[in-house]
C-alpha cells in the first residue's frame, strides 16, 4: 500500500494575517509550519500502511521560496520522502493550478494506490484542491472521508453528510480528503525528528513537471477591490458576580423572545 | 461584461428545493433575464418553485443511483456546455455537491473557481465576485479574467430567497455521460441522525458550545437551555473535532451558517472561522471566563463568567418562568 499525501505549509495561523498591499494576497514570508489540516492525512496514511503491512507514505507540497519545514514535520511523523515543488513563478497560482502541480508531483513520484488530502487548507480553504487533483489524474474520489478502511483493493470511506454519513465504496486508486478530527495526528519523536533530517526530499520546479506556471498572470481571476466590512460594535461587558444570569433574562424579555 | 445565460446548482431536499437554491435564483435572475436551474437527481417535485424564483429552463439528470454527484454532474454539465448551452455563470452553493461539482468542471473546462463567496456583480471590471476574509472583516472584491463559464461559489445565507411570481419552467432531461474509472465510488448505504426541534439554520435562537464546556457531558446544558428558548443548539468545531456533538451542529465555515434573532455562545473563544458563521446574527450574548475572548468584540452582551455558573442559574430562572 503506497499512500500520496497532499501537505500544505502555512504560515503560523497563530500570527496574525495580512494581506500583501501590491497584490492584495495573504502574505506568505517567513518559516511555514505543517497546515493542521494535513497532519490528519499524514496520520491516517501512517495507520493505513501499518494496517496493510507494507509499503510507504510519501508526500508532496507546492511552496514558495523552497520551504520545506512543515514537510519535515510530515517526515519525522513517520513518512518516508518528500516532493517539494517551489518555483517563483507559481506565486499566486489559483487553486486549478496548484492542483495540476500536485497531480504531476503525483506522477512524477510514480503515482499511489491512494492519494489523501486534507478537506481544506487553514489558510486559503476553497476545498477544491482535492477534487481538482482527481479529475487531472482520471482517477475516482471521496471528499469528507470521516473514517477510511482498506479491504483488498476496495476502499470503503463513512463520508460525512449534512444529516449523518453515507457509506461509499471506491476502487482504487483513488483520491480522499479528509475531515479534522479523523485520527489524533502523533507528535514527532525525537527519533523521528533526528530521521526527519536525513530522509530524501527532492525540490522541483514548474517546468521539470511539464507544468506551465501562471502565477498572477494568468490566474484567471483578479482582486479588484479591498475594503473593510461594516463591524459589529461591542456592547455591554459585565463581570459575572452571581447574577449576571438575570442581565441575559431580561435582553431576551427585552426582544420578546421569551 | 454582460451576463446574459446563468446556471444555478439546484437542490432538492424531501421533495422541495433547498433554501439555498432559491436563494442562489434569486440573485441569478437579478443579473440575468435567462436562468436556468441544474439539478443532479429528479426534480419533478420542485421545478414550480424553481420556476417561481426565476428559473426558465430546468436541467434534470434524474436519480443519481449511488454514484458521487461531483464527478456524475460535473460530466454532465460538460456534456450540455460542448452542445452549444455555455452559461457566461455558474452559481455553487458552498456545500458538499456544490463544491466538488465546481472543482470537476474547472478542471474539465480549465477554468479557474472563486469560492466562499457572498456576492456577485456584473460590472465595468467584469464579473466581480465578493468574498469575506479574517472573520468577516475584510471584503476582497475578485473579477474573472479570461472567458466564462465562470464558476463562482456562495456562503449559505448570502441572498435573500424571494418569489418571483415566474411561471412553469421547461424541463429538459440530461443524461449523464459513461465516467469511466472515475465513477469508481459508489454509496452503498445512507446515516441520517434523528434532530428534533428547529433546525439549526433556520432557528430564532441559537445556542453554542465550545471547548469552554469542559467535557461533552456538559453539552446538556446547552441543549437545555435551547430547548427551553425553542431553540437550536450548536457548537463550535473544537467540540465537533472532540467528538462530542455531530458535525451537522457545527456552526462556522466549515459548519452551518446561521442568522438568528440571537446567538448565545457559552465557552467560544471566537476564531474568525468561528464567527464567519455566526456574525450575521441579529444579537449576540457571549458567556467566557476570559474577558480578552475575541468573541465579546462582535457581543451586544458579554458576560465575564464561568458557563458552569452562568448556564445552571439562567436555566433554573427560565424554567421558573414557563
Ligand atoms: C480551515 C478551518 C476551518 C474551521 N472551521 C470552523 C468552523 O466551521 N467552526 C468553528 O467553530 N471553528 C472552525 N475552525 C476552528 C477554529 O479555528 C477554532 O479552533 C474553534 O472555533 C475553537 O473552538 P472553541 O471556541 O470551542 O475553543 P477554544 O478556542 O479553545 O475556546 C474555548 C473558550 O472557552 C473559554 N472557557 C474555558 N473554560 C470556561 C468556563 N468554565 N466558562 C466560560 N468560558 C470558558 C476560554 O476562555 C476560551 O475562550 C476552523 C479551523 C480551520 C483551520
Ligand atoms: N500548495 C499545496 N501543497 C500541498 N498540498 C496542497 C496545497 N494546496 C492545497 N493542498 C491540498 O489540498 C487540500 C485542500 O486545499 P484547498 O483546496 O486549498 O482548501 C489541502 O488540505 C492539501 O491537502
Amino acid at each position: 500500500m503506497n499512500i500520496i499525501v497532499c501537505v500544505k505549509q502555512i504560515p503560523d495561523p497563530a500570527s496574525p494575517g495580512a494581506l500583501d498591499a501590491s497584490t492584495h494576497a495573504l502574505k506568505r514570508e517567513g518559516k511555514l509550519i505543517l497546515d493542521e489540516s494535513d497532519a490528519y492525512g499524514v496520520e491516517m496514511a501512517l495507520q493505513l500502511v501499518a494496517t496493510a503491512g507494507g509499503g510507504e507514505v510519501n508526500i508532496i507540497s507546492m511552496a514558495p521560496n523552497g520551504e520545506t519545514s512543515g514537510m519535515r514535520t510530515a517526515l519525522a511523523m513517520g513518512a518516508a520522502k518528500g516532493l517539494l515543488v517551489s518555483d517563483p513563478a507559481l506565486a499566486g497560482s489559483d487553486a486549478l493550478t496548484t492542483a495540476k502541480v500536485l497531480a504531476a508531483s503525483v506522477t512524477k513520484l510514480g503515482g499511489a494506490d491512494l492519494i489523501i488530502t486534507g478537506t481544506e487548507s487553514s489558510d486559503g480553504y476553497t476545498g477544491t484542491v482535492p477534487e481538482q487533483i482527481a479529475e487531472v489524474l482520471g482517477l475516482p474520489s471521496v471528499t469528507f472521508a470521516k473514517k477510511v478502511k482498506i479491504e483488498g483493493s476496495v476502499l470503503k470511506v463513512d463520508r460525512q453528510s449534512e444529516s449523518g454519513y453515507d457509506e461509499v465504496e471506491c476502487t482504487l486508486p483513488a483520491v480522499i480528503s479528509v475531515t479534522a478530527g479523523v485520527v489524533e495526528p502523533r507528535y514527532p519523536s525525537f527519533k523521528g525528528i533526528m530521521d526527519a533530517k536525513k530522509k530524501p526530499l527532492d525540490v522541483v520546479t514548474a517546468s521539470d513537471l511539464a507544468v506551465t506556471p501562471t502565477g498572477w498572470a494568468a490566474a484567471g481571476q483578479k482582486i479588484v477591490n479591498v475594503t473593510q466590512a461594516e463591524a459589529r460594535k461591542a456592547g455591554e461587558v459585565i463581570e459575572d458576580d452571581g447574577e449576571a444570569f438575570g442581565k441575559i433574562v431580561a435582553f431576551l424579555e427585552n426582544l420578546k423572545l421569551i | 461584461m454582460t451576463i446574459n445565460n446563468i446556471w444555478v446548482f439546484a437542490q432538492g431536499a424531501n421533495g422541495a428545493a433547498t433554501t439555498g437554491t432559491l436563494e442562489l435564483l434569486t440573485k441569478a435572475r437579478s443579473l440575468s433575464s435567462k436562468v436556468t436551474a441544474f439539478v443532479g437527481g429528479d426534480a419533478s417535485g420542485f421545478a414550480a418553485s424553481l420556476g417561481e424564483h426565476g428559473a426558465t429552463k430546468v436541467y434534470a439528470t434524474g436519480d443519481l443511483a449511488g454514484k458521487l454527484p461531483g464527478v456524475a454532474l460535473s460530466a454532465a454539465m460538460k456534456v450540455i456546455i460542448d452542445g452549444g448551452d455555455s452559461p457566461d455563470v455558474i452559481m455553487f452553493p458552498q456545500n458538499y455537491e456544490g463544491r466538488d461539482t465546481m472543482a470537476r468542471l474547472s478542471v474539465k473546462l480549465n477554468r479557474t473557481v472563486l469560492t466562499n463567496n457572498i456576492d456577485l456583480a456584473d460590472s465595468t471590471d467584469g464579473v466581480v465576485a465578493t468574498t469575506p476574509v479574517f472573520g468577516g472583516n475584510i471584503l476582497v472584491a475578485t473579477a474573472f479574467s479570461g472567458p466564462g463559464p465562470h464558476l463562482v461559489s456562495f456562503r449559505p445565507k448570502s441572498f435573500v430567497a424571494e418569489s418571483a411570481s415566474g411561471g412553469a419552467p421547461e424541463i429538459v432531461a440530461v443524461v449523464v455521460p459513461d465516467l469511466g474509472t472515475q465513477g469508481g465510488a459508489r454509496v452503498v448505504a445512507t446515516h441520517a441522525e434523528q434532530t428534533t426541534g428547529p433546525k439549526l439554520d433556520e432557528a430564532a435562537i441559537v445556542v453554542s458550545g465550545g471547548r469552554g464546556l469542559g467535557e461533552a457531558a456538559n453539552y446538556s446544558l446547552i441543549e437545555d437551555l435551547a430547548k427551553l428558548l425553542k431553540g437550536a443548539p450548536g457548537a463550535s468545531r473544537a467540540i465537533v473535532d472532540a467528538g462530542w456533538v455531530p458535525y451537522s451542529y457545527q456552526v462556522g465555515q466549515t459548519g452551518k451558517v446561521v442568522k438568528p434573532s440571537v446567538y448565545i455562545a457559552a465557552g467560544i473563544s471566537g476564531a474568525t472561522q468561528h464567527m464567519v458563521g455566526m456574525k450575521g446574527s441579529k444579537s449576540i450574548i457571549a458567556i467566557n471566563k476570559d474577558k480578552e475572548a475575541p468573541i465579546f468584540g462582535i457581543a451586544d452582551l458579554g458576560i465575564v463568567g464561568d458557563v458552569h455558573k452562568v448556564l445552571p442559574k439562567l436555566i433554573e430562572a427560565l424554567k421558573a418562568r414557563s
